[in-house]
């Protein structure tokens, strides 16, 4: 029984519940039994809401008996990345800075989820303040990857991703600055999509980088990434950066899938040395795929792509410095040293000296330098034209195309371990996610294969311009349909039962 | 350090030349605070007023008041600026325990308005041009008060409470270019720039601007350079100078030390100073040897204020008169000099004359109870003309019961006296105190003849052409009547029965 409905998608999840055929309770019970027999060896979740969980599922299962509407995602489990505040539910940021906190206020997304009647089993762990691409950096340990446990599952989402690779819950949220949905989503096989910055309101979560950081959904399918960016999108008053426009129909378009007709953009920066070559079989595949499918192919040359990776490690460390100055012991989250000898400054010293890991620290030093007077023009300045110029040859590739397709992420998932001492291999694992956050554009990574050379899963990212969402979608839609027509199974169905 | 001795004023000022910058800082009279919608409310309990956003907590996200982008822009016209056409607000990057997010949201190289001057008018009727360099939009910081310390202040504190009502609140920072020129009258051009700068942020409507409730702060930046040399010498930085008077004496003060450092042959030395209100002097208090370093940059969770033009011109169309304009149309109707109106200005007293005579009493009779019994007894009980308990049209019915003939002074006296005590509106206390002048005739008629009969020899000396000796007679009726006579109608009765011409 357990098995045949964490299976489920969660479009099936939402439609058997309203049907009848099964209740949320049974769901969440469900989901909860995954968690408790497979989390221990995953680490996908860094608090399991239980209680809360199964307080949702009654409500729900109420609703439905008083006759009431259930919206399309009702009973729904999902697995909430640790980065969104929840009222009276710890939220750590994955950083031992905030142990203890627990939040007064919902973010906007998490009263979103809760007025869709979906129902948030915990939260994921991930890399301290979403920075890192590994999941290694969260301050409680690593998650491993559901496709072989001494790999990585990504980051910094890899709590989400693996939740969602483990069958724990069948929909999780992440958020994206540099890659941190899609290149999860890409090493595990699953499905993930960085809205068009604005898209998704900021709100209670809590910010990295905030040009760049943006919050969307993770799934195992494209349309129940579709039906969950649907419930999170949309206007907010109390997000100033928050797009206020109708959410594009991602729905729909996950519905009618099709690519025939439409021109797709193959960018050349996007390959070379730093690219495995499975990786680039699969995407070579893909886009063979999607001439078959009746896509006219072209090629896109965008020179500024090989800077966007130095100007994101000036934008977002110098937005990080100052994001992160409030965490000073005062207020919230940890507090040490504070002996009754020490002065407040001494004791924010030694509080940040605990409680900040050696990533964030680099990235805020980096950043404090990157922003000093006299420096400001050479790197954030400088780093800013960039981004310009990265948003115009996005623009010039838009006017040939109507979406963009390449690898993820260069390399399926890497060993845990091996690049935590090296943090630029860790970094060049964003190489081809970056360019799309500096720009704002949307964007989703989906399977496409398994590397030949390890067996692990391959992601196909799709780039569409800002507030055109929905075409990653109908994209998307097609290729997974095509896909699944090749395979017969859904892609992770390969993957070793934990 | 110690203070060197002091120059003489005089003797300073023949030797240098003074440069003056002053910060003022407006606290805007919003309802809700700058980016969130917590109430800006003066004495709530500590920490009552604040949510998510203006404590800093991780995930919140600031949202700009309009009403707090509306008045810079109203001060900014009004201040003769030219207003952005775009602008951003940008992070000022420093650790203080009262600044939540350890940054404070400002605005950098792109302010709201720019490039304006205020004419400001001093006591003899000069008028004195200061360049304003810009305007800016912030937010305020919390509170600290720190415990166990000697002066209040951190050092030698056991531990300081934290009061986050006020972070957020509205702040316009108005910076003056460098004010060149006023030489000996710099202190007098420095409080009265403060002074019309108050009086024009009252009459915009945007802040009660009121300096000892911290609404409006001023930091006085003042250098000396030898007379004849262009180039500025190095400046102190004078903090939160709170009244109009301090103003004036931290400039003065601050010429006579900066003269005696000089003429010392030593180097001034940049630092912050605390100014005290005791005495008149300043201490020295931060250095700032080196700039510090904000690591300024635009506040990416905000979006551009870029304010339509048809909404600025819209904003300039209805500008209220402006202070001085207007104090020199009203000083003209009402016929006074500079000095006294400059006395009227001090006393606070413009407004209220103004809804005195609005309500129907001549400009003279209004200024004279404003500015002579009421100012008296507000500077007896250490209060503001405006705030004592009698109002405007209370003033004018006095005025009028004077006017009639019903009341002379001495019994409007009385009758405002019973106002203020919460006796009631001026007829009531006219009431029930019985201080109607006595105008009965035959009353009257009565105790002028008493008088007489009682004053023989006076009478006399009277009846032989000493009219001046008719005072006499006239206080014996006006003690007879308890006051309540009307002088001049008694004086008259007096010579008729007399057979005096008058």
């Amino acid at each position: 029984m357990t098995d045949s409905i964490i299976k489920l998608t969660a479009a099936e999840i939402a439609a058997k519940i309203a049907s009848g055929e099964l209740t949320a309770v049974e769901v969440t019970e469900a989901h909860l039994a995954r968690i408790e027999a497979v989390d221990e060896k995953v680490h996908a979740f860094l608090h399991v809401d239980r209680e809360g969980a199964l307080a949702q599922a009654r409500a729900v299962d109420a609703k439905r008996e008083a006759g009431e509407k259930l919206g399309p995602l009702a009973g729904v489990p999902l697995a909430l990345k640790d980065i969104f505040t929840t009222e009276g539910i710890p939220t750590t940021v994955g950083s031992k800075i905030l142990e203890g906190w627990i939040p007064p206020y919902d973010a906007t997304l998490t009263k979103k989820l809760k007025a869709a009647d979906v129902v948030i089993l915990g939260k994921t762990n991930m890399d301290e303040f979403a920075m890192g691409s590994s999941t290694e950096n969260s301050a409680y340990g690593p998650t491993g990857n559901p496709w072989d446990l001494t790999k990585i599952p990504g980051g910094s989402g890899g709590g989400s991703s693996a939740a969602l690779a483990s069958y724990q819950a069948p929909l999780a949220i992440g958020t994206d600055t540099g890659g941190s949905i899609r290149q999860p989503a890409s090493v595990t096989g699953t499905v993930g999509v960085k809205p068009t910055y604005g898209g998704v309101s900021r709100f209670g979560m809590v910010a990295f980088s905030s040009s760049l950081d943006q919050g969307g959904p993770c799934a195992r399918t494209v349309l129940d990434a579709a039906l969950l960016h649907e419930a999170i999108a949309g206007h907010d008053p109390l997000d100033s950066t928050s797009i206020d426009a109708p959410v594009p129909p991602v729905v729909e378009a996950a519905r009618n899938g099709s690519v025939a007709g439409m021109r797709v953009g193959v960018v050349k920066q996007f390959r070379g040395e730093h690219y495995q070559a499975g990786v680039m079989q699969r995407f070579e595949e893909s886009v063979a795929l999607l001439k078959e499918l009746g896509a006219e192919v072209v090629e896109l040359d965008c020179p500024s792509f090989d800077l966007a990776l130095s100007a994101y490690y000036l934008i977002a460390p110098s937005e990080c410095s100052s994001n992160l100055a409030r965490f000073d012991g005062l207020r919230y989250g940890l507090r040490t040293g504070d002996d009754g000898t020490k002065s407040a400054e001494d004791v924010t010293a030694v509080t940040r000296a605990d409680g900040f890991g050696p990533e964030v620290k680099r990235r805020i030093m980096l950043g404090t330098y990157a922003l000093s007077s006299g420096y400001y023009d050479a790197y954030y300045g400088s780093a800013q034209k960039v981004r310009t110029l990265i948003a115009q040859d996005f623009e010039k590739a838009f006017e040939q195309v109507d979406v963009i397709v390449s690898p993820t992420t260069p390399t399926t998932a890497f060993p845990i371990g091996e690049r935590v001492d090296d943090p630029i291999a860790m970094y060049y694992a964003d190489l081809c996610t970056i360019p799309v956050n500096l720009a704002g554009n949307a964007a989703m990574s989906l399977p496409c294969g398994l590397a030949p050379e390890d067996n692990l899963p391959v992601g196909l990212q799709i780039v569409a311009p800002a507030m055109k969402d929905d075409r990653l979608y109908t994209v998307g839609a097609a290729v997974e349909a095509a896909f699944m027509e090749k395979w017969g199974h859904p892609l992770l169905e390969e993957a070793p039962s934990l | 350090m110690t203070v060197t001795e002091l120059v003489s004023y005089e003797a300073a000022l023949a030797a240098y030349d003074p440069v003056m910058g002053l910060e003022v800082h407006v606290e805007l009279g919003t309802k809700t605070k700058m980016f969130c919608g917590c109430s800006t409310e003066l004495g709530a309990a500590p920490n009552s007023q604040t949510c998510p956003t203006c404590l800093g907590m991780p995930g919140s996200l600031p949202v700009v008041n309009a009403t707090g982008v509306e008045s810079a822009i109203k001060i900014g016209l009004a201040l003769n600026c030219e207003i952005a056409e775009w602008c951003r607000f940008a992070r000022k990057n420093y650790f203080y325990p009262d600044m939540p997010k350890n940054f404070q949201t400002s605005q950098y190289d792109e302010p709201i308005a720019y490039n304006g001057y205020l004419d400001v008018q001093l006591e003899d009727g000069e008028v004195f041009r200061v360049e304003i360099e810009r305007a800016h939009m912030e937010e305020d910081t919390g509170k600290s008060t720190h415990i166990g310390g000697a002066t209040g202040r951190i050092h030698g504190a056991s531990h300081s409470l934290l009061d986050y009502n006020r972070a957020g609140i509205p702040l316009i920072e108005i910076v003056t270019k460098p004010i060149v020129g006023a030489g000996e009258r710099a202190p007098e051009v420095a409080k009265a720039y403060v002074t019309e700068l108050r009086e024009l942020i009252r009459a915009l409507g945007v802040s009660e601007a009121r300096m000892e409730m911290g609404q409006m702060r001023c930091d006085v930046n003042l250098s000396l350079r030898p007379q004849g040399v262009s180039v500025f010498g190095t400046r102190s930085e004078t903090k939160n100078v709170n009244s109009l008077r301090s103003v004036e004496r931290a400039v003065r003060f601050e010429i006579q030390r900066h003269a005696a450092v000089l003429t010392a042959g030593d180097r001034i030395i940049q630092e912050t100073r605390h100014f005290h209100e005791d005495d008149g002097t300043t201490t020295s208090g931060r250095v700032k040897e080196e700039a510090e370093d904000y690591r300024y940059f635009p506040e990416p969770d905000l979006v551009p204020v870029a304010p339509p033009r048809e909404w600025v011109e819209e904003l300039r169309a209805v500008l209220p008169e402006l202070p001085r304009v207007r104090r020199n149309r009203l000083r003209e109707e009402w016929g006074v000099s500079e000095l006294d109106m400059q006395s009227i200005l001090n006393a606070g007293a413009v407004d209220l004359i103004v809804a005195t005579t609005q309500a129907g009493a001549d400009a003279a009779g209004a200024r004279k109870w404003w500015m002579g019994e009421l100012a008296r007894h507000a500077n007896e009980e250490g209060v503001e003309l405006g705030s004592l308990p009698i109002t405007p049209a209370q003033v004018a019915r006095v005025v009028e019961l004077v006017a009639s003939g019903d009341l002379n002074d001495k019994l409007a006296r009385q009758v405002i006296e019973g106002v203020l005590a919460g006796e009631g509106d001026p007829d009531a206390v006219v009431e029930k105190r019985g201080l109607k002048v006595v105008s009965d005739e035959g009353a009257l008629g009565a105790a002028v003849d008493e008088a007489i009969a009682g004053n023989a020899a006076i009478a006399d000396k009277i009846r032989g052409g000493k009219v001046a000796a008719v005072g006499a007679l006239v206080g014996a009726v006006m003690k007879a009547t308890r006051g309540q006579a009307d002088a001049a109608r008694v004086k008259e009765l007096i010579l008729q029965k007399l057979g005096v011409e008058a």
